[in-house]
């Protein structure tokens, strides 16, 4: 019951802190201005061009893919596989689960090995491109050792040593309603978790922040109407009655 | 600095270069003298308190420039920019990587700016802003031409150009000012122009130019300054008064003029496209630069404002004027609005010089006999300003098609570069972003490999013997460096010398 408690004190914890430090940091990226108009060509002159090139660049990479393809495919194979295995645990938060979240439980299942692999390949790359591995910080190693951990322990859970589902999801059900319902007693339980929770806390500190950042990229949400429309941030007309 | 600079070996596999630690650490330009400082209203260096002046800037940028706040916080380290640089392929230092040469600033921000930064400094690559590493910023950020290629590879948008104005700003915030840059921005204010060249010179050059061109083509072409109440106020680099083969393309504006039958001026007081205020990152001087332009349009009463062939002043003209002063449509202020009655907005405001011979062409106003460009063949060299930074036309890509346009109307033999090294993916020449400074040569020797590369490439395969660019800049860095890659220093030249060569002046 310890545990149970300790868990129960880290997810409201780590959860209030993701979700505090997030809203902080995209107010923060929402509030400071763009005094000018710096759109990265190909830029796209209509806001809806923008909003195309926005959705291919977060669901595509297409950006990266113009750089460098063995890191777009590492890249793709561990987001796509994250984005499914997320998807998967909707089945912990919700009662009755969804019909497409059940049609997807297997897929998400593999996802789980292609985001393991991406995410080896990813790091592989630290170790072997000397221009990658010149750049890489403890903390980008450190990252990726945390996302591999968190994905193996889950892989582990599920075809090896076997835990309780439904004891685990009336624990979460339990928090989303404020009551504590004992969690399984299984110390790949408690590695799984407490990795998670340690992810959502340094996610508003950390480059994981590239997620919210590309919608605030001027070089790429701008739209190229220079021209035809003045484009005034408040302290850049400040200036202007200045004159 | 006694060693002889030579132009490093051709890539024999088109991959990136193995990383040569410290190669380009003391390369260092110039420092602007306390007169240069002072001038600008800029601070002098070796104050005891530069460090907290730097950190007070950047904590100030910071909350002005969403770019910089983003771009501090979104890098993953993922390496996609990390071959991209022309200062990297060229010398191999791993601070010329656009990732790298961001960290030195990341490294700063994180430490005074973030969480992790000030508790675990080791485990983000954080550090103090000690002496040490101002110096390395100055050496760095002078080695960066603010092109831009690596932005259009970053899956962020991350855009290193940004972050090297930022850092120029924050060191001439700590008075540690480039000489190059700041000297040249004190010459537009005091006289005009880059080069400040005064008035008499240049009614002095323009007329020898008219006596020229008369000799040449035995037509009376003008070269007016300060013509009040002419249709168009022509605004190009100072580098076309005077520089070789800059002058060849200032002649080609005449003589488009001059077979339109448009009238147009120059101006004596606003004789300058190029503006350094943007490479040192200066918003203000930036400003202020731009206002010369303004002024002259609204003294002599011009109905179109034309820029001529200069890559990073397109960018500010086409990207940044409308909004520092109003050149452009859709101002609703005050401000704007008295500039925009006295234009006319059936033409493009501003507009490139390209944009308009393009439309005369097209038109039929303006014809040409390509057979008199038949010694030449030609490849188009997209200017990175232009190509990365502007537009051009009502179309997408117009700033790559219009001036390739022009190039095809006027002569018969034209080769494209390799793919990856033209349009948004073109490598700068090696000298922009205020590094066209003799100081810089080695620098920008080995700044320009990957296109002398793609240069030599199409040289073998088709015989060019010409590359055609829109930029002074471009212009004057290919001069230099081409004979480091044993090609001829006259293989450069501007879109309209190549025009100038080949229009029809008799019958209009």
């Amino acid at each position: 019951m310890t545990m149970t408690i300790m868990f129960a004190v880290l997810f409201y914890f780590a959860a209030g802190l993701f979700a505090v430090g997030l809203i902080y940091r995209i107010a923060t990226y929402a509030r400071t201005p763009a005094p000018l108009k710096i759109p990265t060509t190909p830029a796209p002159r209509t806001r809806f061009g923008v909003v195309m090139l926005m959705a291919r660049e977060v669901f595509f990479f297409e950006s990266l893919f113009k750089a460098t393809i063995w890191t777009w495919i590492f890249s793709a194979m561990f987001h796509a596989g994250l984005a499914l295995v997320l998807l998967r645990h909707l089945r912990y938060f919700i009662d009755p689960v969804w019909s497409w979240v059940s049609f997807i439980q297997p897929f998400g299942l593999y996802a789980g090995f292609m985001m393991v692999a991406g995410l080896m390949g990813l790091w592989a790359r630290r170790f072997f491109v000397d221009r990658v591995r010149y750049i890489s910080t403890p903390s980008d190693h450190l990252m990726l050792a945390l996302l591999i951990t968190i994905g193996i322990s889950g892989l582990v859970m599920k075809f090896i040593t076997h835990t309780d589902v439904v004891a685990i999801k009336d624990f979460f059900m339990g928090l989303m309603s404020f009551s504590i319902n004992t969690l399984p007693s299984d110390w790949m339980i408690y590695l799984h978790l407490s990795l998670i929770a340690l992810l959502m806390i340094i996610f508003p500190f950390s480059k994981l922040l590239h997620a919210p950042g590309v919608f605030f990229s001027p070089t790429r949400n701008q739209v190229e109407n220079s021209r035809d429309k003045r484009h005034l941030s408040a302290w850049a007309s400040k200036l202007d009655s200045g004159k | 600095m006694a060693t002889e600079i030579k132009a490093p070996p051709y890539r024999v596999f088109n991959i990136a270069p193995a990383v040569v630690p410290g190669a380009m650490a003391d390369v260092k330009t110039f420092v602007a003298s306390d007169k240069i400082q002072e001038n600008l209203g800029f601070p002098v260096f070796e104050t005891p308190d530069w460090h907290d002046k730097a950190i007070g800037k950047m904590g100030e940028l910071l909350g002005k420039y969403r770019s910089l706040k983003v771009y501090m916080d979104a890098c993953v380290h993922c390496g996609a920019c990390s071959d991209k640089c022309h200062y990297f392929i060229g010398t191999g230092d791993p601070k010329n990587m656009p990732v790298a040469r961001q960290d030195l600033m990341r490294s700063v921000y994180r430490r005074y700016f973030t969480l992790p930064g000030k508790l675990f400094p080791w485990l983000v690559g954080a550090r103090d802003l000690t002496r040490e590493v101002l110096d390395e910023w100055y050496n760095y950020y002078h080695q960066c031409s603010e092109c831009r290629r690596c932005s259009v590879f970053c899956p962020y948008g991350i855009d290193t150009a940004e972050i090297t104005m930022a850092a120029r700003e924050i060191l001439d915030s700590a008075g540690y000012g480039q000489k190059y840059s700041n000297e040249i921005i004190g010459k537009v204010h005091a006289i005009g122009n880059n080069l400040g060249l005064p008035k008499p010179a240049l009614i002095d050059t323009l007329e020898g130019l008219e006596e020229d061109t008369k000799e040449d083509t035995g037509f009376d072409i003008r070269f007016p300054l300060d013509v009040k109440g002419a249709e168009v106020l022509l605004i190009t680099p100072s580098a076309d008064f005077f520089a070789e083969p800059h002058i060849d393309s200032l002649i080609g504006y005449a003589k488009v003029f001059h077979a339109a039958g448009i009238s147009w001026t120059l101006s004596s007081m606003s004789s300058e496209a190029g503006n350094f205020g943007m490479f040192i990152g200066n918003y203000e001087q930036m400003r202020k630069i731009a206002l010369r332009i303004r002024q002259a349009a609204l003294e002599l009463g011009v109905k179109r404002i034309v820029v001529g062939e200069c890559g990073h002043a397109w960018r500010v003209a086409y990207s940044f004027w409308n909004t520092l002063i109003g050149v452009g449509d859709g101002g609703k202020d005050p401000y704007a609005i008295e500039l925009q009655k006295q234009l006319d907005h059936r033409y493009k405001q501003p507009m490139h010089i390209c944009e308009l011979t393009w439309d005369l062409a097209e038109k039929k106003i303006i014809t040409f006999d390509k057979e008199a460009n038949d010694k030449h063949i030609i490849t188009f060299h997209d200017s990175c300003n232009v190509a990365r930074g502007s537009g051009m036309g009502d179309t997408f890509g117009g700033q790559f098609e219009i001036p390739r346009n022009i190039v095809k109307a006027v002569a018969n033999h034209f080769h494209e570069m390799p793919e990856g090294t033209t349009h948004e993916q073109t490598f700068c020449c090696g000298g922009g972003g205020g590094l066209l400074t003799d100081d810089l040569l080695d620098l920008r020797v080995k700044g320009s490999l990957p296109r002398m590369e793609a240069l030599q490439h199409v040289v073998d395969a088709h015989g060019v013997n010409f590359m055609a660019c829109i930029c002074a800049i471009c212009k004057a860095q290919f001069t230099k460096v081409l004979p480091y890659y044993g090609f001829d220093r006259r293989l450069i030249g501007g879109v309209h010398q190549l025009v100038s060569n080949a229009i029809k002046l008799g019958d209009k």
